[in-house]
């Protein structure tokens, strides 16, 4: 294959990649800015979103359109109830004290992943696309429904942001991010806000599983690269910050698809590793990040 | 001997010191007449303890199952039939996590903790790598269903043996003839970037060598990558054949973008089930593989020929004609390699029968006796077909199944005969020490 043709299927397949990297990190991002939680079970909520997905397709017969759409809602919606009860019966016990809910989330991720193994089986299973249209290049054929996962996700990621910057809801949530005992001082319910936060970043998660499930499978160890990957990403963007998540995003699945397709995989993956320590180094809040108070 | 809540008062219970004396005496007595009489009886009716090393989580957790449903099946069978040198068997069941260093530590927990008389084993080629110098070190014998040639290439060491599946050398070899007369000639390979794929990779090209045919690509894949997309453009414009070899979750994934990638206009198509063990032909996107061809161990559908021996064996496992659970056809089987565990279950049942196994004193005379095998018959022990055994390598040798992927289901098109996948030894595991 020439280069060209090549370069052009480098980008789609890194851009397929960042936008879902994308929607799962921001919900990292969101939990930490907000509530100075590290959630090492982000990736297991994740997987819940597919596996949960594969349940509600399975269940809804009819064109496959019609369970993906279902499961878009509802698997997001039981993620972040789960979400919700994990955080009023673990991390509000632990009064958020960083170290603690770091190993209480790893405790979550094995209870999440260990029930997910027992009651969901130990096999991919695989959701149908909502619709199948192969574009067709002249030097390769091309997921239409990889393409529209870029558009679905972009426009999440807008509503986010303007959920964030344009609401009242999105100015409690920076209030609290900014100071949380200065936002409790004027009347914000800071221990709902955690709540809600900690449900709105699974959520995330999970609607970047759904959107992914019919291009990869639902399986129970599905949620560990997310996990990884979002670090990173939240690393290189800025914990807290949503510009510098997306940016951080474009650019680990951009050079992973490119790196990876021309060089190796495992070339791309010491590159996003080079690139968080030299973050680390040289900028430690991350390129959009404000410094830590 | 009191404290405040009178926990350590024993006098409380009524317990005086001359209780005491009976109860010390009586125990002793216990411990020493009765005991004594259990070890007499352990040589000849205490069960036989098998320790199973399981892929009952991680990436191998479907064929942990199933290897799990089949050795239920057999040890069933034969303890049916009067266990092993008329002792029952037990099976011990400890998770590996499909990872090797917990491989090492479950056959060590075996060895100390269970004290089984040998180990049984798992699928993963690294799993079995890694646990291979646990048990030769607590010179515990160790039967694997595996596939790899890791056992064959006389690498592991005297303790590990694999008699119940065709080694991956062996496959090729005698499927090559077929990929190259039927398929096409230039073969572009996929493959894992582990021990199991590396042994495709090495012993693949030379023997389409042999039969003119040539590997003109090979492309390696880590066995973590969940997008496959990114691989395809290295598929050289001139391959004829696309010879897959991938484990893991993924591979739907993997076959999916290859139908994406290639549409209607692709090269042919010669893979390994091992992919597709435990999955649904039938699921949504692999229509893409309608008219490939697989290898496989034991068919997973039932075939027209099917032998009686076939017949009850799919019977005993629980598995339909189409190879899923009976009652729940979404439940899909591993039969391609599951038969193994079967067939190891009776060559181990022949071996201590010939070594008058008694204990794991005899484990040394056990590993003799399993060289000494030389070949195994068809038949109810041996459904998969009749296998010759090297007993200097420790490897089995088969026939293979070559199968078509036609209406949404899979038809075996070609066996090849035992002889096509001789090879000559690399080594000789029985001049090492016991």
């Amino acid at each position: 294959m020439h280069f060209g043709p090549h370069l052009l299927l480098a980008t789609l397949e890194g851009l397929v990649t960042s936008a879902v990297l994308a929607l799962t990190a921001l919900g990292l991002s969101l939990v930490f800015g907000v509530m100075r939680v590290v959630n090492v079970a982000h990736g297991e909520f994740f997987m819940l979103g597919a596996v949960l997905a594969w349940a509600i397709t399975t269940a809804i017969s009819g064109h496959p359109a019609l369970g993906f759409l279902a499961a878009l809602v509802i698997a997001p919606l039981i993620v972040g109830a789960i979400a919700l009860v994990a955080e009023r019966l673990v991390l509000r016990r632990l009064n958020y004290n960083p170290e603690a809910t770091i190993v209480a989330t790893i405790g979550m991720l094995y209870i999440i992943q260990q029930l997910a193994l027992t009651f969901y089986g130990p096999e991919a299973r695989p959701v149908e696309p909502p619709f199948s249209y192969r574009i067709l290049l002249p030097w390769f054929g091309y997921s239409g429904y990889k393409l529209s996962i870029i558009a679905a996700s972009a426009l999440l990621l807008i509503a986010t942001w303007l959920v964030l910057t344009r609401t009242k809801i999105g100015l409690i949530m920076r209030a609290t991010q900014y100071d949380s005992e200065t936002a409790q001082a004027f009347g914000i319910p800071v221990g709902r806000v955690y709540g809600g936060v900690f449900a709105l970043g699974a959520m995330l998660a999970a609607i970047a599983a759904v959107l992914i499930v019919p291009i990869s499978q639902a399986h129970y160890l599905m949620g560990q690269d997310p996990l990884l990957l979002s670090f990173i990403v939240v690393i290189i963007g800025g914990l807290g910050s949503l510009r510098g998540t997306v940016v951080a995003a474009v650019l680990i699945g951009l050079s992973d698809g490119i790196i990876s397709m021309f060089f190796s995989p495992t070339l791309a993956k010491i590159i996003a590793t080079l690139l968080v320590a030299m973050v680390l180094v040289f900028r430690p809040q991350g390129l959009f990040g404000t410094a830590a108070r | 001997m009191t404290d405040k809540n009178g926990f350590f008062d024993l006098s409380k219970s009524g317990f005086t010191r001359r209780t005491a004396l009976k109860g010390l005496a009586a125990g002793a007595g216990l411990a020493v007449a009765p005991g004594f009489v259990r070890y007499a009886q352990a040589q000849s009716s205490a069960p036989i303890k098998i320790g199973f090393q399981s892929h009952r989580t991680g990436i191998g957790a479907a064929y942990g199952r199933w290897y799990e449903k089949t050795t239920a099946a057999a040890i069933k069978a034969i303890n049916a039939a009067g266990g092993i040198n008329g002792r029952q068997v037990e099976v011990i069941i400890e998770d590996d996590g499909t990872d090797p260093g917990r491989g090492a530590e479950v056959v060590g927990k075996f060895a100390t903790q269970h004290k089984t008389d040998i180990v049984f084993g798992t699928l993963f080629s690294h799993v079995v790598i890694g646990s291979a110098p646990a048990a030769g070190e607590a010179k515990m014998p160790y039967f694997v269903v595996s596939e790899g040639h890791h056992v064959a290439s006389t690498k592991l060491n005297r303790y590990v043996f694999q008699p119940g599946i065709t080694d991956v050398k062996s496959q090729i070899q005698s499927m090559a003839p077929w990929i190259a007369a039927n398929a096409g000639k230039k073969v572009t390979q996929i493959f894992p970037d582990f021990a199991f794929g590396y042994d495709h990779r090495d012993y693949l090209p030379p023997a389409l060598k042999a039969q003119g045919a040539e590997v003109i690509a090979q492309i390696a894949i880590p066995p973590t990558e969940s997008s496959f997309t990114k691989y395809f453009p290295q598929i050289p414009a001139e391959t004829e054949v696309i010879y897959h070899v991938m484990v893991g979750p993924a591979v739907l994934t993997f076959v999916k973008e290859l139908g994406e990638f290639y549409g209607s206009n692709r090269p042919q198509l010669f893979g390994f089930i091992d992919s597709l063990e435990a999955v649904d032909i039938n699921s949504p996107g692999l229509e893409f593989l309608d008219g490939s061809h697989f290898w496989e161990g034991s068919p997973r559908y039932a075939q027209a020929d099917d032998t009686e021996a076939q017949k009850a064996y799919r019977a005993a496992v629980g598995i339909d004609d189409n190879g899923a659970a009976v009652g729940d056809p979404k439940d899909v089987s591993t039969a391609a390699h599951m038969f193994g565990c079967w067939e190891t279950l009776y060559v181990v049942k022949k071996a201590m029968e010939d070594a008058g196994y008694k204990g794991p004193e005899d484990r040394a005379k056990l590993v003799e006796a399993t060289e000494a095998l030389k070949e195994f018959a068809e038949g109810p022990e041996h459904p998969q077909g009749a296998k010759t055994f090297n007993g200097k390598i420790h490897q089995c040798f088969g026939i293979q199944n070559i199968s078509k992927v036609e209406g949404g289901k899979l038809k075996v098109v070609h066996k090849t005969k035992i002889e096509d996948g001789l090879y000559e030894a690399e080594g000789d595991y029985t001049t090492q020490a016991l």
